[in-house]
């Protein structure tokens, strides 16, 4: 069996060279710090960045939890866990946001605000904003090395121009540190703030695009926006104008997932981040326990 | 008077080149190609001065080395030899030894050019106050009302109707993609402005309004201006002072008026007495 | 957790590994699995392939990635380079020199008649592509009988160990620039150990071709040869065949041959060029070569080499000339798996983008 070989899956020089490029991208951040990146036995774009990291930075007797779309249950996070638990022996698993040492998550920051001690590791598909301006990496480079974000924002003002409106939804363009911004991975609108003066490191991994980059602790990080059309999260209202809540646990300040009661035919919110509606439910059981 | 910029010995020359480049090639031999190496020496030995609210015109037929020598001035070429220095807010640029970062806040904040071809100076992606939005959110404004202000004075200034602002410059007729061109070269008010035969291909009636335009600038707001052009008009009504190109050299130079009532290089005199 | 869309996330990949497993198996009572040194052997080509564009010289585990990926060569040279991911490199080879290849085929379009001369060798290319019935019912015993005639009636002395290149004799003309012979000092870019930054050597290009995906490099390859582009080329050698490859004595340092790679190479020739520097125009190179029997990927690659130089040297005029255009796509591992990555759930971006088409639709 291959995979029993060695702990962690790659060699260690692959690893070695993961925590290297880490450190130069705390050390610059938002800057995209280029790396050889190993093929994984899951596909590109299935979080192979996301792996590397935490395959080269976690060991032995730390706790781990893998989410996709805000959940552990979905198909790519029980793959991805059961891999690093498969080649990681004597690494723990969790579901709860909390008990953590290291998440490693796609498309979701978890609601629950993080610790210093904790880690949070973003999958990535496109590591660099300006893609949708300019081609060439080249040139790109080049734009990141001076902060010329113009294009971007005048993509953003031709966007009011027309739809009165900024319709980047996920994925939203953020300054970190007053200077190079970043794509902070297909996060929706409502988890950008959360990396803004993040207690925890945020490292963010594109396995095919072969960049790794960071938020580190305590570090600005500001979505772009003109000073007089602030840039706003989901919304999440209903016909009234009010703040639609989570149909089960009842949390009306989580980002929520929207779907079609398959019995009753009718839409339902719930909270994307599995935990923290776990998390608000068993509060409530606690609380009429007490009050009765 | 204020000085703007220092040229000296501005040199371009295509290719590796040989010795006798300089030596063999000008209008003594009615060539900019060596006959020995075969290098193109575009521009050589080209010297100037200008000066604040000043605007000096260089004439010459294509292959004169007229644009070739203002694109190294506005770094879209390299040039092979010579300085130049830009005196800006009480700072000297030495443009040839700055770095490329350098070179792109000059050209982004503090120079303004117009091309010939509207297609060189305009994003045709975006409309055309996305187009002056670009200048200015490249000099850190970031307030949308007062980058839309903004591009509403520059284009009432250039006569585009604002109400049009938000339409994409392919709809736009040649003159009026030329007006946009000017205002969003105007839009950070750069005392620097470069304009590459900016007339050529217009109508006469379109042409005489966009250079009133241009005189009309230079009068309000003292921008220095470069015009290269292959138009005797166009240096008759715009230039103070003149340069006239021929094989990659300066022929003559002088105050405008002198040099068209009287000419002293053989080939400016055939120009004038062509022209009149 | 009560998400219809997620629920039981682990369960259905345990059911879904079953079903293909039943897929690989289910010819039934009377099949024979696969072995690997069928797949070597009855399926080189594909076989090659998967060496090449896993990037990894190793045969035997190559055949497994094919039967394990049930014949996807995509799949199975994914299968090999993830493989590859978890050895160590334990040392390195010398400069290879090709012309010290056993050959099996060689032949030039360049010349009629080359140094050593034209060796046609396993090649389909004047075969009427008609279905050969008789292989439906092939016996045993005939088709073990094949190979051994085949032999018996082959003079092994009459084939020379090696060829000469017919470029040597190109550079003898003075229509090819000279060999540089420090290019052979350098050492060359190592993909595997170091990302491509922009502008990459010429050395980093080649190495991504040699592991891209033969449709890839085809289809741009082609864009050039059909129009857009103009590489023109002539084939001045492809050749085919076996390359020894050489590594240091643990001991003495020496070099020493330690097995040999199957290998396709192409040398093409393209349109002249002066060197802009007063020097006499010269013909200009293309090169390709990848592990394995596989003509149509080298010859590819050395038409983009070419095209390549040509935009490096001029600009791109076209996608097939423009470096990032070229190299960022033609790595089948890392395009079949973004492709691949849209079935995954999107929930949580697509929420997202309801949300703003929603402000945007009432704002309007």
């Amino acid at each position: 069996m291959i995979l029993a070989q060695q702990f962690g899956f790659l060699d260690e020089y692959a690893k070695k060279e993961i925590r290297r490029t880490s450190l130069k991208a705390v050390a610059i951040p938002g800057y995209q710090v280029p790396y050889s990146s190993r093929e994984m036995p899951m596909g590109r774009g299935f979080g192979t960045g996301g792996l590397q990291l935490t395959l080269a930075l976690i060991g032995a007797g730390e706790v781990l939890k893998v989410i996709d779309q805000g959940s552990d249950d979905s198909v790519n996070a029980v793959n991805l866990r059961s891999f690093i638990e498969m080649t990681c022996p004597g690494v723990g698993t969790t579901r709860v946001t909390g008990e953590a040492d290291l998440i490693q998550s796609r498309h979701r920051i978890p609601e629950k605000p993080l610790r210093e001690d904790q880690l949070l590791v973003l999958q990535v598909p496109y590591p660099d904003p300006l893609v949708v301006v300019e081609a060439s990496e080249e040139k790109r480079k080049q734009l990141h090395g001076e902060a010329d974000y113009s294009r971007l924002l005048v993509k953003l003002y031709e966007d009011i121009v027309k739809f009165d409106e900024i319709t980047i939804s996920h994925r939203y363009p953020t300054r970190i540190n007053d200077h190079y911004v970043i794509d902070p991975s297909p996060i929706p609108r409502w988890d950008v703030p959360k990396l803004h003066m993040s207690k925890a490191l945020v490292l963010l991994g594109a396995g095919r695009e072969k960049k790794i980059y960071a938020v580190p602790p305590y570090t600005k990080a500001e979505p772009l926006a003109f000073e007089d059309k602030p840039f706003r999260v989901e919304a999440f209202l209903d016909e009234q104008g009010r703040r639609r809540a989570c149909a089960r646990c009842g949390c009306d300040n989580s980002f929520l997932d929207e779907y079609v009661d398959s019995n009753s035919g009718e839409q339902v919110y719930r909270c994307s981040d599995a935990d923290w509606c776990d998390e608000q439910l068993a509060r409530q059981t606690a609380a009429e326990v007490i009050y009765g | 008077m204020d000085r703007v910029l220092k040229v000296r010995n501005l040199s371009k020359r295509y290719s590796k080149g040989c010795p006798v480049c300089y030596l063999k090639t000008g209008p003594d031999f009615d060539s900019n190609i060596c006959p020995d190496c075969g290098s193109v020496v575009a521009a050589h030995d080209v010297s100037f001065d200008l000066y604040a609210g000043e605007i000096l015109g260089i004439m010459g037929e294509s292959g004169s080395g007229k644009s070739t020598a203002v694109k190294c001035l506005y770094f879209d070429q390299e040039p092979t030899g010579g300085t130049a220095t830009f005196y800006d807010q009480g700072e000297a640029f030495k443009l040839f030894e700055l770095n490329k970062a350098e070179q792109r806040r000059l050209v982004n904040q503090r120079f303004g050019m117009v091309y010939q071809n509207p297609h060189q100076g305009l994003n045709f992606e975006i409309s055309a106050g996305g187009n002056i939005a670009e200048r200015l959110l490249m000099s850190d404004v970031d307030n949308y009302d007062r980058i839309r202000q903004r591009a509403v004075s520059l284009l009432t200034r250039t006569e585009v109707l604002p109400e049009r602002m938000d339409e994409m410059p392919k709809n736009f007729s040649g003159g009026m993609q030329q007006r946009v061109q000017i205002a969003k070269s105007l839009a950070t008010n750069p005392p620097l402005l470069f304009l590459d035969e900016v007339t050529t291909g217009l109508d006469l009636s379109v042409q005489a309004a966009i250079l009133d335009l241009i005189l009309e600038i230079q009068q309000q707001s003292h921008t220095a201006m470069i015009v290269v052009t292959h138009d005797l008009g166009v240096i008759r009504l715009l230039a103070d002072r003149t340069l006239v190109m021929k094989y990659g050299r300066v022929i003559e130079t002088g105050l405008t008026d002198q040099i068209l009532e009287d000419p002293q290089h053989a080939y400016t005199q055939r120009l004038v007495a062509s022209a009149l | 957790m009560a998400y219809v869309a997620i629920k039981g996330g682990g369960q259905a990949i345990e059911g879904s590994k079953a079903v293909l497993e039943y897929l690989r198996t289910r010819q039934g009572a009377r099949a024979r699995p696969l072995q690997a040194d069928t797949i070597e052997n009855q399926l080189r080509l594909l076989h090659g392939r998967v060496l090449s564009e896993g990037g990894v010289y190793h045969p035997r585990l190559a055949s497994l990635a094919i039967k394990q990926a049930q014949g996807d060569s995509l799949e199975a040279s994914f299968i090999l380079r993830a493989y590859r991911s978890t050895v160590p490199r334990l040392a390195e080879t010398e400069l290879l020199d090709s012309r010290k290849m056993r050959i099996t085929r060689r032949i030039s379009s360049a010349f009629k008649d080359i140094p050593g001369g034209q060796m046609l060798g396993a090649t389909t290319d004047y075969h009427l592509r008609l279905m050969r019935m008789e292989l439906l019912n092939e016996s045993p015993e005939q088709f073990r009988a094949i190979s051994g005639e085949w032999f018996k009636n082959l003079n092994v002395d009459e084939i020379p160990d090696t060829f000469p290149k017919v470029l040597e004799q190109l550079r003898k003309d003075g229509l090819l620039a000279p060999l540089d012979e420090q290019r052979g000092q350098q050492s060359p870019f190592d993909i595997t150990r170091e990302p491509l930054i922009f502008p990459v050597s010429r050395s980093a290009a080649l190495a991504t071709m040699a592991r891209g995906e033969q449709g890839s490099l085809l289809a741009i390859a082609y864009s050039n040869m059909r129009g857009y582009g103009d590489v023109h080329p002539t084939v001045a050698e492809l050749r085919v065949g076996y390359l020894p490859v050489l590594l240091p004595h643990p001991i003495t340092g020496q070099p020493m041959e330690v097995g040999e790679v199957e290998l396709t190479e192409c040398e093409v020739v393209a349109m002249y060029e002066a060197d802009g520097e007063g020097g006499k125009p010269l013909f200009t190179l293309g090169y390709g070569a990848c592990f394995g029997h596989n003509e149509v990927k080298a010859i590819s690659m050395a038409i983009l080499d070419r095209s390549l130089q040509n935009g490096i040297q001029h600009g791109p005029r076209n996608p097939s000339e423009d470096p990032e255009f070229v190299l960022l796509h033609v790595d089948g591992i890392e395009s079949m798996g973004f492709c691949t990555h849209y079935k995954m759930p999107h929930y949580v971006t697509f929420q997202s983008d309801m949300d703003r088409l929603r402000a945007t639709q009432a704002k309007q």
